[in-house]
């Protein structure tokens, strides 16, 4: 049934490059839960004909022309950067590839 | 790392076939990004083409791309696919630099276009159709540099830097449905589909689908089953495979590799490889995360894309005829062989040619003059061969020249190597260099009697009846004229003062 396990959540944080401690893993796996079986309520009230809904709007197809727009400068897209060399944003080591 | 010894690709296809998927990435030509109002112009500074929107910034708000939309319904009409009623994009998680959103906007189970399909051409004339499972759509990623390793590669790198231009460029991804009973022409068929498809986008003007510069990019999936077995193999990924000559070598690379691990009694692992240029080998990447780690989900920032029937069937009369039947129909007219007509689109000449027979030239001249010298030199100098300093025009104004008897072919050659060496065009050509046929027959009999004169031998062996020997009295007489005389006239001039007649 709906809820999520200490190792699910072991995995996303991995997934999102978060290091958390095993108090903190047992912590969140706990609020998780709470809250993903507070969601799947829902789930019981909501029929078959009911669609998934990931767009509360009834609008389609909006679309802007293919028609070139400023850009920022150099400096203003880098500047909120916590590091930067040769005008690009700078970032540790990536592991894990190659 | 474990190398391994290579199966021959004769016993490899002996004993197994292979089955392919080919992913081919496609960045489209249009004029703005995907999302956002960024130019998409090469060759910019670093990080002076993007904005909120691009970089992730919080507040900031896609919108998409009409052309974008447009170019990936054409895509899919000419693969023959259906085209989604109603779709979505979403968001593709993961944590890498290269995306400064840490997700990825593309399709997810509702691609824009599905179910096509590809005929393609063999060497041969045989036609082998590719089904088509999906074309979706996506965004380009930033290009990275990595510092501190050797020669730019990221093992060993001390960090990394990051040009967001690149970020948000509109690709189109076509994934084909599994390739089987190629067998063993399977490598020549990937290779096939890739130039076909290249040719397709082209005509279709939404992109210049140029491998070398990355605007188009294929990975090769591949895995192989025993004979007689119809249960799928485990799959390798060969990713960023940028060349028609690459795909072909990746694809018959793996085949051998996959049958010497199963060979041995080893087992393929599912993971991505890498292709390597310069020995047309593979390498193991990093083990392929599963699907769901990606945690898909809709772009909730962007709306559904439902493209009106009416809209899909107009752009559906505007489709180009198919590169195929129109290589067929021009192989036609030219009255090539399907042999010679691959060796032209290899080349990528077609469209050239076409332009020089526009320009006026009669097309065995333009093929010629395409397929040999400036082949030759784009070969040398590493360019493709619409890289060439010089038009069609005035290849056709050389042919012309020639036809006209101003120019002998030499003379053409020297021509074409002065507008290459950007000395101006043919006319000018050929007055600075003084390139012109001596047709002075005055002039041109008396180099031919000093050559007699000069060679009495050899003018005694001809007398005799040994006119083969003919060629080498030409040979001085052009070589006194310095290549500007018409070596037929000048061969007619020799035997007539000779008093003797060929045949
Ligand atoms: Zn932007």
């Amino acid at each position: 049934m709906p809820g999520i396990t200490r190792e699910e959540v072991a995995h996303l944080a991995r997934l999102a490059r978060l290091e958390l401690s095993g108090d903190e893993l047992d912590h969140f796996a706990g609020q998780l839960d709470d809250i993903i079986g507070a969601v799947a309520r829902v789930a019981e009230v909501a029929e078959q004909d009911v669609p998934p809904t990931s767009h509360p709007l009834p609008l389609t197809n909006v679309m802007r022309a293919d028609e070139v727009r400023p850009s920022l400068t150099p400096e203003q897209a880098l500047s909120g950067a916590p590091a930067q060399e040769q005008q690009r944003f700078k970032v540790p080591q990536i592991l894990g590839e190659d | 790392m474990t190398v391994t010894e290579l199966v021959s690709y004769e016993a490899a296809l002996a004993g197994y076939d292979p089955v392919m998927g080919l992913e081919v990435h496609v960045e489209l030509g249009t004029k703005t990004k995907m999302f956002c109002g960024c130019s998409t112009e090469l060759g910019a500074e670093p990080n002076s083409q993007t904005c909120p929107t691009c970089l992730g910034l919080p507040g900031s708000l896609p919108v998409v791309n009409a052309i974008g939309i447009e170019s990936a319904i054409k895509i899919g009409l000419a693969l023959n696919c259906e085209i989604a009623e109603w779709c979505r994009f979403a968001r593709k998680n993961y944590f890498y630099p290269d995306m400064p959103k840490n997700f990825q906007t593309s399709q997810y189970d509702e691609p824009i276009a599905f179910n096509g399909h590809l005929d393609v051409q063999l060497e041969d004339g045989e036609i082998f159709r590719v089904e088509i499972e999906r074309a979706h759509m996506e965004e380009d990623t930033g290009k990275s540099t990595h510092v501190g390793g050797a020669t730019g590669r990221i093992h060993g790198a001390s960090h990394s830097l990051l040009d967001y231009n690149r970020a948000g460029i509109p690709l189109i991804e076509i994934v084909t449905k599994p390739i089987t009973g190629a067998g063993e022409r399977a490598p020549e068929v990937a290779k096939a589909y890739v130039a076909e498809l290249r040719e397709l986008i082209k005509a279709l003007g939404v992109s210049e689908a140029r491998m070398e510069m990355g605007q188009m990019r294929c990975d090769v999936n591949l895995s192989l089953m025993p004979k007689g077995s119809t249960t799928f193999g485990t799959r390798s990924e060969t990713k960023n495979v940028n060349s028609l000559r690459s795909v072909e070598r990746a694809a018959r690379f793996e085949i051998q590799r996959h049958a010497a691990v199963l060979e041995s009694g080893g087992t393929i692992v599912q993971e991505t490889r890498h292709f390597h240029e310069e020995d047309g080998s593979t390498t193991a990447g990093r083990i392929k995360d599963n699907a769901e780690d990606y945690r898909y989900f809709p772009e909730p920032d962007l709306v559904p894309v439902a493209p009106a029937r009416e809209w899909v069937e107009e752009l559906r009369t505007t489709l180009p005829e198919l590169p195929r039947l129109r290589r067929n129909r021009l192989r036609e007219e030219w009255g090539v062989s399907e042999h010679d007509m691959q060796s032209i689109l290899n080349a990528g000449a077609v469209e050239l040619i076409v332009a020089t027979i526009g320009a006026g030239a009669p097309s065995d001249q333009a093929r010629k003059w395409w397929m040999g010298e400036l082949a030759r030199n784009a070969n040398e100098s590493g360019r493709a061969l619409d890289e060439l300093p010089i038009t069609p025009e005035q290849v056709a104004r050389v042919a012309a020249l020639v036809a006209s008897g101003d120019l002998n072919d030499k003379l053409a050659r020297q021509v074409i190597e002065g507008v290459l060496a950007g000395e101006g065009d043919p006319d000018t050509v050929v007055d600075k260099r003084g390139l012109k046929v001596v047709s002075d027959e005055g002039a041109l009999g008396t180099a031919v009697d000093e050559a007699i004169a000069g060679n009495a031998g050899i003018a005694d062996k001809i007398r005799g009846g040994k006119v083969a020997a003919v060629g080498a009295l030409v040979g001085a007489v052009m070589k006194a004229t310095r290549g500007q005389a018409d070596a037929a006239r000048v061969k007619e001039l020799i035997l007539e003062k000779l008093g003797v007649s060929e045949g």
